[in-house]
């Protein structure tokens, strides 16, 4: 356009009535977010309403918080439209029609809660198993746990055995923490960077924080990912791997490290387990587990003499090959010799192992090259003097600048296991772990495996549990099994099923329930999970267990109870609803004795605490579990004279004690809020917390900050702080003797052994080493019949099921297609905007397709969780969440199908149980016809017990 | 573009309106009273409605005085400048004419040229914009021109039959001409067209997007899963099926159906009865060419939604 | 005013980088939740809870698939908001003045009274940059968040657009591009920052940095490839240990 002549002149700024400076708000509460669990902080700003109503008109990231340093992801920055959504659960409710109708009645508080007390006071005086309570991804687990064993029941875990226990457990057997929630990258010095299989994960905005800081310091970033999406779009390579054979591709690439000699061997001698001898006797009882002198300490090959020694003789040069002669004539051969044995074997070469993860031979050698070039050619070193447990002063801190981060793409399969164990090994193998430049640990981790505890389920009644139910089995000794070898516990954890179940199997308590195998229950207590939606494998199949009637008529779960803040599906499917608060609503504790806030620099822990009253007439879920704990008179729950020993939760945050001087909160303890860590219980320490933004912060000495578990420093610091009484240093299992040991059990030895159809699958999946077998599902189908993988992913954007209610995100993902490689739709007649039929060994759906190229070539994929059940979360009819939206879950299975000897085990890892999301097999074909345009199964509707959102929404007006 | 009733009904009848105001300012009429007044009104008529519909799309009208203030720079403003000052002007020539028995030539001449200046300021509200590569052409002003002239002109003569003016016929003839050669342009204005593409133009996907440095480039995931308002608005689409069909019906009953009524009209005496179904065929047909010439419009903002090169398709 | 600006003192506006953008649309939410409460009428969503929702947003996050001649396609998020054009036609053709740029730092906003709600500036913009709002009915668009950048409410280092203060992945910058020194305008200079649909003639102030090309293939990054030697030597394929051990003292 041509520039016109000012004419009449430019009206000025002010006279148009703009205000540069507008007020903002009345005040800024900070708090913790949670609409998702990164658990990042808010600003919340707050001012007041035509009505002179306080209300929320801003939220933003607090710029001095640890997790997130001032951002704020999407779902973060639309917390007002959760917070205000119409879905909002207003009232106690009562199921009046059938389950799954959604026709309930209100109730008073006080019927609620007398209600839930009389059918749980039953259970727990005759038999608290009868009672099984599950929590989704809540985060006080150490609170609900802690009611669950005073109830006695054995029948308690949170959601970790569907999400990601496999990364947990992989790291914490291998080397006492995980990738996941207890540690990350070294993002400042990193140098080369990998990330496999993840989307999202719960550090959303650290680790974009993190990728921006690599992509500034001009580090490598590699995404190894079927779906080259979010993070695997921007990365610098991306990786286009096939589902489930991660595991091969790490243990071809450990070795080409291992034939180049590109191993961190003085790393491996001092802080692995690599020079150990393990003991060599086929068909002996000990064949395979570690040499160990009289003081049962391991023994070593001292290079110097050829002779044994130690692993603790800290004078002794250890070896890594070699054939020892063990008093009495045995041999054994260290770790590392066994390990380059197994990796060495032709089967995990780069070309053998191309066409099965879907990688060119020559690119899985250059990244191991560039793995190489990265650890070794750019060492860092700090200047920074450190002394190890062994009083050995270093001058200097080496750096191996490669980090991994990893998440369900590797957990989610039944290699997952192994897969996660075979990750954190290569990290271990390039002397990258608690080194600078590489993976760090987050406090309270680095804590080995033995230092956690051992699983528990022995109940009796009218007594707690004598013990935590989850905990890290040693040797088959820790099962949760009977005399019988029958599991335990309700979801089959800990038994031959799962014996790493760390976290429990979330996804098999409804369908065991049903079953009743192992046991029937009364009770079914469920917190924050949709399980009758998302959360649950096999969607439908899990609503007709939660409506199956016995002969009589009667459910066969008695009674479900459930709290959930918002109008879900799982709501429409129980008996009694308690309904909770929104975040901004109530006090939570982001405790250090569950899952940790802390940066490698820093420990750190947050609270929630009201920044706005409820304007209905809920309750925060923990004051409820606090009530019900007192008026059931569970121990702890009470006091002497019987009355509530805790007013509330926030009464509880501040009293109560795990240990002495150790509560759910690390900062400002003590009489004068002096101390951190351990202390005195403080009666102001949630307003010393508020204060402070919401968070305490605990920072970690400089010469304590990397090889924490061998630092003198941070293990003085640790105990200080209370994560552990004394100084534990130890070192990384290459090999582990736990599972080593439960492969015994399954080679016939010991008294606790597998039944016979499962010793073969024990075998294989508890090799000490890390290693690789075919996912199971893909095993069981036929694959020519089902050739295709199917996935699905989070959307940045969405968090899970409870996104749908709130009417900013849903405009971004308010349906969702199904992925479609190009060659896939070419072969099936597809374009994008068609309609196609997926079909695996279990279910069929009928969904949208697009068309992409931008995939892996066997694999199809989909965002998680954007499908909904017509009339749940207060959504309008023909919300395209119901329309367009679908769940890929239809077509997973909670069992494998049937064997040769007609027996189903759980679609899970082996070893822990870990739900096989993505081991799903599928094939496609066209939807031609009529009203082929609609989606498959139909789920039904329920009727909404919170009524429907408004037409229009316009956040603002309230006060403009 | 999304093709609103309120704008397809603006241009096509303010078109009209103001054409007849140019030809009855250039006196093209006759002096009979009764033709006088039906001509006058009929111009007021079709000019308001015009202007009237426009104001449908407007969602704040009660702000639409404030039109006029921008006539220095905006079309749109000039063209709500120039429609009211040409109304006021040709009422004052109408005045005389209805009331005063005074035909000014000057002022009806000046009311013609005033009346042919909002032609053109109208057709540039759509030929200004580089957004929409089809519109954004002289073919456009031209093409609006010939139809306010084709309409008009098929109008008067028709109201020349009816009031039995002698040199009816005449005009007639040059209706036909007049809607021949618009058609003539229209039809350069298609095959204009059919090259004026986003990708063509250089605001393809590649292009808008700046990607196309790297590739070819389709859309992945747009940014909402439902519609908005820009979608709505800017990106229309019509089936080709649909599109080849209502070309069709526009260009008979726009022009075939009306030429063949005119040479009817000319050789058959009943006059009157056959231009008024011609100019009312030709008003339909008209609508459907405006209701093309919006739907089939590609926005710029098109190319951040869809594959605009058939390479990325 | 609807006519133009000769010349602004300041260039304000963003550089968004593509080579970092995750495509998490943590800007385009943090856009709306700021803009819904402050400058001018909230931005609505129609059927919100409903069929269709549909609402007003000034920042929007596509994603598109580039297949490049070589080697697998890529998938690139692009955020995509009003780039405060120098020669703006949605300015020009605005027949109200309620649409204008400023002349202090080159800002285009619409003055929400005055504005009629015709439509004719979304049409004029070859950005989608404006919207209007279905429930007002005014012209809706970015505003660059004037009323922070300025706001002697906010703490200096929050005075930047709500979009650039929230952005997880660091991916968009705020700055003048009148000044040469300024990060913004180096940064376009090092990564060789362009314009979007610069055959409109609209010379945007806005600027989008490209991705960073791909690795890929066997053959990339020769120079670190491992001395395939080393592979074969005496003592096996685990020659090299007694070497490494050695040096451990
Ligand atoms: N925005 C958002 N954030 C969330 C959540 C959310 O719902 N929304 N949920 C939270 C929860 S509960 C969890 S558990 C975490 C999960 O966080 P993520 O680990 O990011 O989980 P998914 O989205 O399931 O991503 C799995 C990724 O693995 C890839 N993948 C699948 N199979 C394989 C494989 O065999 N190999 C490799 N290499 N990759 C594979 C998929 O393409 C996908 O990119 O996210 C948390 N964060
Ligand atoms: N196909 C497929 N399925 C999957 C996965 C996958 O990758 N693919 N991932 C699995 C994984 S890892 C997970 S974690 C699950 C997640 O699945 P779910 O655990 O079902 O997660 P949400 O849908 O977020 O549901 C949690 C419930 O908590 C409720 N809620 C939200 N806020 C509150 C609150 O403050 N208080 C209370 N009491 N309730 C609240 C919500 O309304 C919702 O009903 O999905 C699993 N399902
Ligand atoms: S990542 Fe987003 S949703 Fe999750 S806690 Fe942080 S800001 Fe909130
Ligand atoms: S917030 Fe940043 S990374 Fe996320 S979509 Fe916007 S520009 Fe991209
Ligand atoms: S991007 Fe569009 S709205 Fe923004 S100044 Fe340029 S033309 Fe105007
Ligand atoms: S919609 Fe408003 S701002 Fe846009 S051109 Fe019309 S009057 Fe001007
Ligand atoms: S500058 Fe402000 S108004 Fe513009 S896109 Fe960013 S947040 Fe939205
Ligand atoms: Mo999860």
């Amino acid at each position: 356009m041509e520039k016109t002549k000012t004419f009449p002149p430019q009206t000025a700024p002010s006279e148009r009535g703009l205000d540069l400076s507008p007020h903002v708000s009345d005040e800024i509460r900070k708090t913790t977010c949670y609409m998702c669990a990164c658990r990042c902080g808010v600003n919340v700003h707050i001012r007041k309403d035509h009505n002179g109503r306080e209300v929320v008109s801003y939220l933003e990231g607090n710029r001095d918080h640890p997790t997130n340093q001032g951002v704020l992801c999407a779902k973060g920055s639309s917390g007002i439209m959760q917070h205000y959504s119409p879905a909002r659960l207003k009232k106690p409710l009562l199921r009046v029609g059938p389950r799954g109708s959604g026709n309930f009645k209100e109730i008073s508080w006080e019927e609620a809660l007398t209600t839930a007390t009389n059918w749980l006071r039953p259970a727990r005086q005759k038999d608290p198993s009868k009672l099984a309570f599950f929590t989704g991804r809540d985060q006080s687990q150490s609170f609900t746990s802690w009611w669950a064993q005073a109830f006695g029941t054995p029948n308690y875990a949170a959601h970790g055995g569907f999400c990601s226990v496999n990364m947990a457990a992989g790291g914490i057997y291998t080397m006492g923490g995980a990738f996941w929630e207890f540690g990350t990258s070294d993002w400042e010095r990193t140098r080369m960077f990998m990330i496999f299989g993840v989307a999202e994960d719960h550090d959303s905005n650290p680790i974009k924080l993190g990728l921006s800081k690599l992509k500034k310091n001009g580090a490598k970033i590699v995404g190894v990912n079927p779906v080259r999406s979010g993070y695997n779009a921007v990365a610098d390579e991306w990786v286009g791997i096939t589902p489930g054979t991660d595991g091969l591709f790490i243990l071809s690439m450990v070795q080409e490290l291992l034939k180049a000699g590109k191993v961190d061997v003085p790393y491996l001698v001092r802080y692995t387990n690599a020079p150990w001898l393990v003991i060599e006797d086929p068909g002996a009882a000990d064949h395979g587990l570690f040499a160990r002198g009289k003081d049962g300490h391991p023994l070593v090959i001292d290079r110097r003499t050829g002779k044994l020694a130690s692993a603790e003789d800290s004078d002794a040069k250890p070896d890594l090959k070699g054939v020892a002669k063990l008093p009495g004539g045995r041999k054994a051969r260290p770790v590392f010799e066994i390990m380059a044995e197994k990796y060495l074997d032709p089967k995990y070469a780069p070309e053998a192992v191309a066409a099965t993860c879907g990688i060119e031979a020559g690119t899985i050698r250059r990244l191991a090259a560039e793995l190489a070039h990265a650890a070794f050619e750019e060492e860092i070193v700090l200047d920074r003097e450190w002394t190890d447990w062994r009083g050995k002063k270093h001058d200097k801190m080496i750096g191996r600048p490669v980090s991994f981060h990893s998440m369900r793409g590797i957990s989610a399969h039944s290699n997952g296991f192994q897969t996660a164990r075979a990750l954190h090994f290569l990290q271990i193998l390039l002397g990258s772990v608690e080194t600078p430049g590489g993976f760090r640990f987050k406090p309270p981790y680095p804590k080995p495996v033995e230092a956690h505890p051992k699983p528990h389920s022995k109940w009796e009644p009218d007594t707690p549990l004598h013990g935590p139910h989850l905990g890290y089995p040693l040797s088959p000794d820790d099962l949760q099994i009977d005399e019988n070898g029958r599991p335990r516990r309700i979801d089959k954890a800990f038994s031959w099923d799962a014996p790493l179940a760390a976290h429990g199997l979330m996804h098999m308590v409804i369908a065991n329930a049903a079953e009743k195998d192992p046991y029937g229950i009364d009770v079914l207590f469920l917190y924050m999970a949709n399980m009758a939606w998302n959360s649950s494998m096999n969607t439908s199949g899990t609503m007709e267990m939660l409506t199956r009637t016995d002969e009589k008529g009667d459910y066969v779960i008695p009674k479900i109870i459930y709290s959930d803040a918002y109008s879900s599906e799982m709501v429409a499917f129980a008996d009694l609803i308690l309904p909770d608060t929104t975040y901004l609503e109530r006090h939570d504790c982001i405790s250090l004795l569950d899952r940790p806030i802390s940066e490698p620099d820093a420990a750190a822990d947050a609270i929630r605490w009201p920044v706005v009253e409820p304007d209905r007439d809920v309750r925060g879920f923990q004051s409820v579990l606090l009530d019900l704990g007192a008026r059931l008179g569970l121990p702890g729950f009470v006091a002497e004279n019987g009355s509530p020993k805790y007013r509330d939760y926030a009464d509880y945050l501040v009293k109560h004690e795990r240990r002495p001087g150790i509560g759910p909160l690390a900062g400002w303890r003590g009489e004068e809020g002096e101390a951190r860590g351990r202390g005195a219980a403080n009666p102001h320490q949630l307003e010393k917390y508020i204060e402070n933004g919401g968070f305490f912060v605990a920072h970690i000495p400089e010469e304590a900050q990397f090889f924490k578990p061998w630092n003198k420093a941070y293990q003085d610091w640790a105990v200080g702080m209370g994560f552990f009484d004394k100084p534990q240093p130890y070192v990384f299992s290459l090999y582990s003797e736990p599972l080593r040991k439960f492969q015994l059990a399954a080679e016939g030895h010991g008294d606790r052994q597998p039944p016979e159809n499962m010793r073969a699958r024990i075998r294989e999946a508890f090799d000490p080493l890390p290693t690789w077998y075919p996912p199971f599902q893909g095993e069981m189908v036929d694959k020519t019949e089902f050739p295709l993988h199917a996935i699905t992913q989070r959307p940045a954007a969405m968090y899970h099921s409870w996104g749908s209610q709130n009417a900013w995100l849903r405009q971004i993902h308010g349906a969702n297609p199904l992925y479609v490689p190009e060659n896939v739709a070419r072969a099936a007649g597809l374009q994008s905007g068609d309609w196609a039929w997926v079909t695996s060994h279990h279910g069929r759906i009928r969904v949208p397709v697009h068309v992409t190229a931008a995939s892996n070539e066997k694999t199809l994929w989909t965002w998680n969780a954007i499908g909904k059940r017509k009339g749940a979360w207060a959504l309008g009819k023909g919300a395209p969440e119901t329309t367009r939206g679908f769940l890929l879950n239809h077509l997973i299975h909670e069992l494998l199908p049937p064997r040769g000897d007609g027996m189903r085990v759980s679609n899970s890892d082996p070893v822990t149980g870990q739900a096989a999301w993505f081991d799903l097999r599928v094939k496609i074909e066209k939807a031609d016809g009529p009203g082929a345009d609609s989606l498959m199964p139909e789920t039904g509707g329920q009727v909404s017990p919170v009524g429907q959102g408004p037409e229009t929404v316009e956040y603002g007006k309230a006060w403009k | 573009m999304h093709p609103a009733a309120s704008v397809i009904v603006f241009t096509t009848f303010s078109g009209i309106g103001f054409g007849l105001m140019t030809l009855l300012g250039l006196r093209f009429g006759v002096e009979n009273p009764w033709f006088q007044w039906t001509a006058t009104i009929a111009a007021y008529f079709f000019a308001g409605l015009g202007l009237l519909s426009s104001t449908l799309h407007l969602r704040r009208p009660d702000r639409a005085w404030r039109a006029f203030s921008q006539w220095r720079s905006s079309w749109l403003s000039r063209e709500g400048v120039m429609s009211i000052l040409t109304l006021g002007v040709f009422g004052l020539y109408s005045i005389g004419v209805l009331f005063l028995d005074v035909y000014d030539p000057w002022l009806g001449a000046i009311a013609a040229i005033m009346a042919l200046v909002t032609v053109l300021t109208t057709s540039m509200i759509y030929a200004q914009l580089r957004t929409v590569p089809r519109w954004s052409t002289g073919w456009t002003p031209l093409a609006f021109y010939g139809f306010a002239i084709a309409g008009s002109l098929l109008l008067l003569a028709a109201l020349l039959a009816t009031f039995g003016a002698p040199h009816a016929r005449q005009v007639e003839q040059y209706a036909m001409a007049a809607i021949i050669i618009a058609w003539a342009i229209k039809y350069g204005w298609w095959r204009h067209a059919e090259t004026a593409t986003l990708s063509a133009r250089g605001s393809g996907t590649g292009d808008a997007t700046g990607l196309g440095r790297i590739g070819s480039v389709r859309p992945f995931e747009p940014p909402n899963t439902s519609p908005n308002y820009l979608m709505k608005e800017m990106i229309y689409r019509v089936g080709r099926q649909r599109a080849r069909a209502l070309r069709r019906m526009a260009l008979f009953l726009g022009a075939v159906a009306p030429v063949i009524l005119i040479a009817l009209a000319t050789y058959a005496g009943a006059a009157a009865p056959l231009l008024i179904l011609a100019f009312l065929l030709h008003l339909a047909g008209m609508l459907a060419e405006r209701w093309l010439f919006f739907a089939e419009a590609e926005h710029a903002v098109g190319s951040f939604y869809r594959a605009t090169d058939p390479m990325a398709a | 005013m609807t006519t133009l600006p000769h010349h602004t003192e300041k260039k304000l506006g963003l550089v968004i980088d593509l080579d970092i953008c995750v495509g998490c649309h943590a800007c385009a939410v943090s856009c709306k939740e700021w803009n819904t409460g402050a400058y001018g009428a909230p931005l609505s969503d129609l059927h919100a809870y409903g069929a269709d929702p549909s609402g007003t947003w000034l920042n929007r996050v596509h994603s598109y698939e580039v297949k490049p001649k070589e080697g697998p396609a890529q998938l690139i998020h692009f955020p995509r908001s009003c780039l405060h054009c120098e020669d703006a036609p949605c300015v020009t053709v605005c027949p109200t003045g309620a649409s204008y740029k400023r002349t202090e730092d080159g800002i285009v906003l619409v003055d929400e009274d005055k504005c009629m709600g015709c439509g004719l500036c979304a049409w004029a913009c070859p950005y989608g940059a404006r919207e209007l709002d279905g429930a007002v009915g005014v012209m809706k668009k970015c505003t660059l968040c004037v009323d922070r950048i300025y706001n002697d409410n906010i703490p200096e280092e929050d005075r930047v657009p709500s979009c650039v203060r929230t952005c997880p992945a660091n991916a968009r910058h705020f700055g003048d591009f009148a000044d040469p020194e300024s990060d913004v305008s180096i940064m376009v200079a090092k990564r060789g920052g362009y314009d979007l649909m610069p055959e409109q003639k609209t010379k945007p102030v806005n600027k989008y940095l490209p991705p960073r090309p791909k690795t890929q293939g066997a053959t990339a990054n020769a120079e670190y490839a491992m001395p395939a030697a080393e592979t074969v030597q005496p003592g096996g394929l685990l020659g090299w240990l007694d070497k490494a051990l050695a040096v451990i003292d």
